[in-house]
């Protein structure tokens, strides 16, 4: 009973298209899978001489970073001037939120720059949400919201890129058992990774952690939990890594980086007990010897890199797709 | 000024009263009911027909944000909210700035607050000084300067030892002492209930242990110190299980709940609504659940507003940057009817948990419509619906999870000590 819950979905507009991508959550698996159809193209895109297109000239979009991110940054970066776009790049935490401007009031600064799209990166849970909501209370729904990772809550472009690398490999989700290892409850990844696949059809996904690392009720999130990694790997045929932060180590969620890597460290070891054509994938920056062997980032099932060329055409279509709605 | 309050359904909590009963009132107090004394001729008739005369709402949590935080709120935008939502009595939490630690602070608060039409305000003084739970308060000292308990707000007091002694030391002035239950390591950083929508939002949460655990020490030491213990806010099942079982062990400890988590749960953070950012936070359905339960049967004594007047700045962030709080004073009301219709209490219990239970607590005399009572009474239209929207509040705080939505009942008059200090009928 959410008797006063009187918010809409910011993300859909009237016509039950995307006006902003804020999560994965709740999107029906047909928007999914077109923008996984319309990514494909856009892959070519990259092996031209001239890599662009022009479905975005003259549109301005601005990577708003209140958190530090050189990747995540840069893909958006290279997949918006692909399109054709003006790209304006702002890390706020080195500008205006230490003067204490208020994420709103940037916002409207920048709006009134006249912005078509957004893309923003927030420490904050929910915070695109807020610039949705106050850019529709405004009247300004002509500008575009895309969460490039916020707080603990998602990262739908990533989910959508690890969904097109999946797809690549495997063709079909409701074939696939499919095993997320790592630090669950402080990414944002793995909700999207979770959301993704099970809207997508995925029979089984698996999450497998030390209790530490698992938010409280994520079985209701529709996945299985293994404590015992070598359990949780057996028979698999997808292997999702998660980053492990440096700074888990304190605040008592972990002993040391070494028990880490001993008890849920990717080794070739482990990797052979999930299916032999098993692809191991991870968001990166990795850290090799914590969550991940060397022999294992560097060998023949890894897809790491695969992963962030097919990165920037899963951006490059969902920008398309939301300048387009 | 004697006035004759006319036609209206009583209802009394206090002498379990409900019928259809006149008030007289003359000096500020309640001369007659049901028959005028001897000679009274009334100099102003109020219609109450179609209306309950109840006495006026005592609320037990309601920040008025002076001093300090004028900017969210000031005494005349609050009282102006008490009177329009029928409370005349409430008691404010001592988290201002400066912290009523000090009796000069009280003194200059009370001093404020004495208006004919603003509602008796008993301020709580703080348990230690700053809140900070290091060192005690003068509590004798600012018990004389006007407070009524003592208690830390939302703070708690880390260092167990400190707390015993607090308790200790009110104990022997038997000075009740008021206490959030929740452990602070385990609610750090938390902005959500540690359950299945923190865990898809990615909002870190607060276990419900930091209630329960916080609540075992407090009545551990209720029972070490004989302290009169009241534990505000309470937000779980589990512990209102605990406060029923201490009770039944002999411990005299009470307890309330605000509306908030009478009517709402985890569900209504919705996608990140900072309105919904409480302190503690809204838990499942099922501590909801037991929440109305066990209000609706006294193992919870009284409902509160929790009032918490946030300016939109304050608001107007990410869930977890967001000010925690919502304005409640003009929904305490609405939101006790709407929650005796849907569990289907009768007024006289429903409106007891708003009025002589809570004054109970605050240990004065007041919430009760008996013969000589002070005239605090609001009347108020069962029938007609109050809308929630900024427009309609006179709170400063426009900050409320309900905004937008249509609740029972509407103040009609509200008269504190027997002068009129609100008229509804002007709207």
């Amino acid at each position: 009973m959410n008797a006063f819950g009187t918010q809409q979905n910011p993300q859909l507009n009237g016509h039950g298209e995307l006006q902003h991508l804020l999560t994965i959550e709740g999107l029906p698996r047909e928007v999914l899978m077109r923008i996984l159809d319309t990514a494909a193209p856009f892959t070519e895109v990259a092996e031209r001489e001239v890599k662009k297109v022009p479905l975005l000239r003259g549109k301005s979009v601005f990577n708003l970073f209140f958190e530090n991110s050189t990747r995540t940054r840069t893909t958006f970066e290279i997949a918006a001037k692909r399109l054709s776009a003006d790209v304006i790049n702002l890390n706020i935490n080195t500008s205006s939120a230490s003067k204490g401007e208020t994420l709103l009031d940037t916002t409207d600064n920048l709006a009134a720059m006249q912005a078509d799209m957004f893309v923003v990166r927030h420490a904050s849970s929910g915070a695109p949400y807020l610039i949705a909501q106050h850019l529709a209370a405004t009247g300004r729904d002509h500008i575009h919201v895309v969460n490039a990772g916020d707080g603990r809550h998602a990262h739908p472009t990533q989910g959508l890129l690890d969904m097109y690398t999946i797809r690549h490999y495997k063709t079909d989700f409701t074939q696939l058992t499919i095993a997320i290892v790592g630090d669950v409850l402080h990414s944002r990844v793995a909700r999207s990774q979770i959301h993704a696949l099970t809207t997508l059809g995925v029979p089984e996904v698996r999450v497998i952690a030390p209790k530490t690392l698992l938010p409280t009720g994520v079985e209701r999130l529709g996945v299985r939990v293994f404590n015992d990694m070598r359990e949780g790997l057996r028979g698999v045929d997808v292997v999702m890594m998660l980053r492990l932060q440096n700074e888990r180590m304190q605040g008592a969620l972990l002993p040391s980086t070494q028990e880490y890597f001993k008890s849920y460290g990717l080794t070739p070891e482990k990797l052979a007990l999930a299916k032999p054509d098993a692809i191991v994938m991870h968001p990166g920056p990795m850290n090799r010897g914590v969550e991940i062997d060397s022999a294992v980032a560097d060998g023949g099932q890894a897809v790491i890199l695969p992963q962030v060329t097919f990165g920037i055409a899963v951006r490059m279509a969902v920008m398309a797709m939301l300048a387009g709605n | 000024m004697k006035i004759h309050i006319r036609n209206g359904r009583l209802i009394d909590p206090a002498s379990k009263t409900d019928k259809l009963l006149d008030l007289f009132i003359a000096a500020g107090r309640i001369v007659g009911v049901g028959a005028a004394p001897a000679g009274f001729e009334a100099n102003s008739v109020l219609n109450a027909t179609g209306c309950i005369v109840c006495p006026g709402l005592v609320d037990l949590a309601a920040r008025l944000r002076e001093p300090g935080f004028e900017y969210k709120a000031t005494l005349e935008s609050e009282m102006a909210a008490a009177a329009a939502g029928g409370v005349t009595r409430l008691a404010c939490p001592p988290d201002t700035d400066p912290v009523l630690d000090e009796p000069g602070l009280v003194e200059m608060l009370t001093h404020r607050a004495r208006l004919p039409e603003f509602a008796h305000v008993h301020p709580v003084g703080a348990l230690t000084t700053q809140l900070e739970g290091k060192s005690l308060t003068e509590m004798a000292e600012l018990n004389e300067a006007g407070c009524v308990a003592f208690g830390q707000a939302n703070r708690a007091i880390v260092d167990t030892q400190v707390l015993l002694r607090a308790m200790m030391y009110a104990a022997t002035f038997d000075f009740p002492v008021w206490l959030q239950a929740q452990d602070p390591f385990l609610a750090r950083k938390g902005v959500a209930h540690d359950g299945e929508v923190a865990a898809r939002l990615g909002l870190a949460g607060i276990p419900v242990a930091a209630e329960t655990i916080a609540l075992a020490t407090i009545l551990h030491l209720a029972r070490e110190t004989g302290a009169r213990v009241h534990v505000t806010r309470i937000s779980s099942a589990a512990g209102v299980e605990m406060v029923v079982a201490a009770r039944a062990a002999g411990i005299a400890v009470t307890c309330d709940v605000a509306i908030h988590h009478l009517h709402l749960c985890e569900m209504d953070i919705g996608f990140f609504n900072a309105h919904a950012r409480l302190d503690p936070p809204l838990r499942s359905v099922r501590d909801r659940e037991a929440l109305r339960t066990g209000l609706a049967s006294g193992a919870i004594n009284a409902l509160c507003s929790d009032h918490t007047p946030v300016d939109d700045d304050g608001k107007q962030m990410p869930f977890d940057e967001a000010e925690v709080g919502a304005t409640g004073l003009e929904l305490l009301l609405p939101l006790t009817l709407k929650w005796a219709q849907e569990v289907k209490l009768p007024l006289v219990t429903a409106l007891a948990r708003v009025t002589s239970d809570p004054a109970r607590i605050l240990g004065v005399k007041a919430g009760s419509l008996a013969s000589g009572a002070v005239a605090d009474i609001c009347v108020f239209d069962p029938a007609a619906a109050f809308r929630v929207s900024r427009e309609n509040l006179r709170s400063q705080g426009k900050n409320t999870p309900f905004l937008g939505s249509e609740l029972p009942g509407r103040v009609r008059y509200t008269l504190i000590g027997g002068h009129l200090a609100y008229d509804g009928t002007l709207n």
